[in-house]
């Protein structure tokens, strides 16, 4: 039994909080959101600007110089031989004084990201924007494995995501694929031209990273971000564009770099952020897709990124993503289609294309599947009315039950179906989750709470587990892993 | 008011399902009371059994067969031999059994009995803050408080300052647990496939949660806990413990006897750890009410009404039973299932702390119970 109430609530939102009022539209419930939306909410006072953030960034390499320095002179050589046990070697360099770890007000930019990102979302009135946050933010996925992402993530959803939600599509992809976060995740700052200025003619130099000598193509380039570009954010894998389409792309892309990390002679003045260097780009016309684009420095790589955002492929791949996202690992091929055309008749105006989605059956009628471990965690928050959580905690919970925050482990992002999620130990995972939730939930009754979260949609099997439950924190546990709270 | 503090406290020690969870308050008296809830309505016919009865044997069936052999303490009733601790009380006359006692609560839901014998109102919640927060209004004005638990149990809260402490032992979801969650998902294809799943794999990992061994440790060491924040002239004076996990549907014989084992174990350790202090001590045991007369189809008892209380320590008139027995024959049971209860929980609680406390009856009843009808019992703490 679903409703449409529990549908907005559940599916379209991120779970309802106690107290919340039931929509009696649940539709224009949805659509109301948009004129609400907050783009820069509370929740992200702490989130540092990029400027600030690459300072940070900065300061933690500079520093990490001045320690290895500083060790390398007291370094007692080290033989490399296979007769030298591995606790010998391991225990050279001597160990000076430890000092503070350079890195550490990085992790903190990082972890005020994390506090932002969720406590946005266990606050917001405006759940279904906030879930299309997250279906953005894991389309345009980082990872924070390297530093730079781990610095600069709360800037890059807050400046390059969630501005442009309600926005276009195209507007979105520039911000991001131009967003220093993104520039570095994917290795777009160290790529410069073969033939460009700073390459020499082809000689190779190094602009923000080191070349690679065994690199497939003429030293400098790097083809990271246009290859992830067409096969992840816009056109889709196997859509058409071939290998030469890549490279091509990835030439266009040189010049767009990140300056204030570290000195670099290609980018001597210019303030810390995205930075656009011709002594980096490639010279020359570039064919991608059929179509030439003329040199126009800066511009070429725009001009190529405002074409890829209109596409057929991209409205269609994007289109099988959200249908995906609000409805079933399979999504409906009529459901694809009418967001594919929204999109394309509207030139990529998203909310054109949410409008299309919750005018749609399919939203509404696909069976509830098994919620992602970010899905569930937050609606399961959301339901003991937590308002906030420290972002440390918010760290452990979500590595915890399986979906670590901002580390989907590779630029694909996390994959969006209920099968990759539903496993037996990733249950037991969320039981033993569940049961510290509702400790903090303090004196909610969950049986006067379950028929609010799930409005017409509570199963008579959950009614009585609730109602024959042994204690009042049973019975919130049992709650949040009932299988309500398990699917949306 | 200190209600944020815990609160606070509490979102840093997470809940735990397993472990009891204790509170308590602190007075400037030598007298102590603990107050340890029995969350899930304990079988008081399978705990002091009234194998006297001609019913008892037929209606029980096969529970009946934990008393085959066990010594009667009088020459209606017999002790479960797990209570081994608690007998002992007994025979020191340092134990006092209530049985067909209830609140005044007549429905069955564990939630509201709950509430019922937490609150002390007349009916589920009637009333916001706890007898156990009232009785301290009656005490020598205190300094402060402390309690032990994740939340403030409602019997404590109220308008006097009551502070918690939490073990900060993960919890780790009950064997009662998973057999709800399993009950739950039994309709459900797919969760009931994925939790058997998982029960299978933590089992062959050792770590079922079916297969906690340290339940009888971990009440024993809660009752070293409350004993230790008890002790001594810094001690609270009023305390309460939590303990889960009565509620015996299926599988009584197994479980009770653990319930009764742990139980019986954080008694002695209560009793051991507040050394000369147990002479001024009154320790409540109670539940929200009591099980069917009947053993049911899955070797359980279902919800019912009149169960067993007791009261402990060196303070109280024991080594006896208070009952006004009502009878196990199908015409003296309530609602044609139940024991009916005969003896008013409320007044026994006002009875026994007024002497233990040397309150006015009257006043403390009205002040605990305001609703409760009848008389505070008298005699049940030695003057």
């Amino acid at each position: 039994m679903v409703t449409d109430t529990a549908i907005a609530l559940n599916r379209f939102g991120l779970g309802a909080r106690p107290g919340e009022v039931a929509p009696t539209d649940p539709r224009g419930w949805l659509l109301a959101q948009f004129a609400r939306y907050d783009p820069r909410p509370p929740a992200y006072a702490a989130v540092l600007p990029t400027p600030q953030a690459i300072a940070v960034l900065a300061q933690a390499y500079a520093d990490r110089k001045q320690d290895k320095a500083a060790v390398a002179s007291v370094a007692v050589p080290v033989v490399a031989s296979a007769a030298v046990p591995m606790a010998a070697s391991a225990v050279a360099p001597a160990m000076a004084a430890p000092a503070p770890d350079p890195f550490a007000p990085v992790r903190d930019a990082w972890l005020a990201g994390v506090g932002a990102r969720c406590n946005a979302a266990l606050a917001s009135d405006t759940p279904f924007v906030e879930n299309l946050v997250h279906f953005w933010a894991n389309h345009f996925a980082l990872s924070v494995e390297k530093p730079e992402v781990q610095a600069l993530v709360g800037a890059y959803e807050a400046e390059a995501i969630r501005p442009h939600v309600l926005g276009r599509f195209s507007d979105m992809l520039y911000a991001v694929e131009r967003h220093p976060a993104m520039l570095l995740y994917l290795d777009q700052a160290q790529s410069i031209g073969p033939d460009s200025p700073a390459a020499g003619g082809g000689k190779p130099e190094t602009p923000a990273g080191k070349p690679k000598p065994n690199a497939p193509h003429r030293a400098g380039l790097n083809e990271n971000l246009a290859r992830e570009i067409l096969e992840l954010h816009t056109l889709g894998v196997r859509s058409g564009y071939t290998q030469a389409d890549v490279t091509e792309f990835a030439r266009a892309l040189t010049g767009w770099t990140v300056a204030g990390i570290r000195p670099n002679r290609a980018l001597d003045g210019m303030a810390p952020g995205t930075a656009w260097s011709p002594r980096l780009h490639e010279p020359g016309p570039r064919k991608i897709m059929a179509r030439t684009y003329p040199d126009s420095g800066a511009q070429q790589a725009g001009l190529i990124l405002a074409d890829l955002s209109v596409h057929p492929a991209t409205a269609r791949h994007i289109a099988t993503k959200l249908a995906r996202h609000f409805t079933r690992d399979n999504p409906s091929p009529a459901l694809v289609a009418r967001l594919q055309q929204a999109f394309l008749a509207s030139g990529g105006d998203l909310p054109t294309v949410y409008r299309a989605l919750i005018e749609a059956p399919e939203p509404w009628e696909a069976p509830l599947r098994f919620r992602s471990p970010w899905s569930w965690g937050l609606a399961a928050m959301r339901a003991c009315g937590t308002q906030q959580i420290d972002p440390k905690q918010a760290n452990a919970l979500f590595d915890q039950i399986g979906q670590p925050v901002w580390k989907p482990g590779s630029p694909a992002g996390w994959d969006d179906t209920g099968a990759s999620f539903a496993a037996p130990d990733a249950l037991w995972l969320r039981v033993e989750a569940a049961g510290r939730i509702a400790g903090k939930a303090g004196s909610l009754d969950a049986r006067a709470l379950a028929p609010a979260l799930f409005p017409g949609a509570l199963s008579d099997a959950t009614r009585v587990a609730l109602a024959n439950a042994e204690t009042p924190a049973q019975a919130m546990t049992l709650l949040l892993v009932a299988p309500e709270m398990l699917r949306s | 008011m200190a209600f944020d503090l815990p609160r606070r406290q509490l979102l840093v020690a997470g809940a735990a399902l397993l472990t009891p969870r204790l509170a308590f308050a602190a007075a400037p008296t030598e007298r102590r009371f603990v107050f340890i809830i029995q969350r899930g309505a304990a079988d008081g016919l399978g705990i002091l059994a009234p194998v006297g009865d001609p019913a008892f044997a037929g209606l029980r069936g096969d529970l009946a067969a934990d008393f085959d052999g066990a010594a009667r303490i009088d020459g209606m009733f017999a002790l479960h031999p797990k209570l081994a601790t608690i007998g002992g009380l007994y025979a020191q006359k340092q134990a006092l059994f209530l049985h067909a006692a209830a609140s005044p609560y007549r429905d069955r839901s564990h939630f509201d009995g709950q509430n019922v014998l937490e609150t002390g109102g007349e009916a589920p919640y009637r009333l916001g803050d706890g007898w156990m927060n009232r009785l301290l209004t009656l005490l020598p004005a205190g300094e402060g408080a402390l309690a032990v638990s994740t939340t403030i149990p409602a019997a404590l809260r109220g308008r006097m300052p009551v502070t918690n402490y939490a073990p900060s032992s993960l919890p780790e979801p009950t064997s009662d647990f998973d057999t709800r969650l399993g009950a739950l998902y039994a309709g459900d294809a797919q969760l009931h496939a994925l939790w058997t799943s998982a029960l299978a794999t933590k089992a062959r990992a050792g770590k079922a949660s079916g297969s906690h061994g340290g339940g009888v440790q971990a009440a024993a060491a809660t009752g070293s806990l409350a004993a230790a924040l008890m002790r001594g002239p810094a001690g609270a004076r009023v305390a309460m413990i939590e303990t889960n996990g009565w509620d015996t549907h299926t599988g009584q014989r197994t479980r009770l006897s653990q319930q009764l084992a742990a139980l019986d174990a954080m008694v002695g350790a209560l009793q051991q750890g507040l050394g000369a202090d147990w002479g001024q001590t009154v320790v409540l045991i109670a539940t929200e009410f009591g099980r069917t007369a009947a053993a049911n189809g899955t070797g359980g008892t279902d919800h019912g009404t009149g169960s067993l209380a007791m009261l402990l320590g060196g303070g109280v008139a024991g080594g006896r039973v208070l009952a006004d027995w009502p009878g196990l024959a199908p015409a003296q049971l309530f609602e044609n299932r139940d024991l009916r209860p005969t003896q008013p929980l409320d007044g026994a609680i006002a009875g026994a702390l007024a002497g233990h406390y040397g309150l006015d009856p009257a006043r403390t009843l009205a002040r605990l119970f305001p609703a409760a009808e009848g008389r505070a019992t008298d005699g049940l703490v030695a003057a």
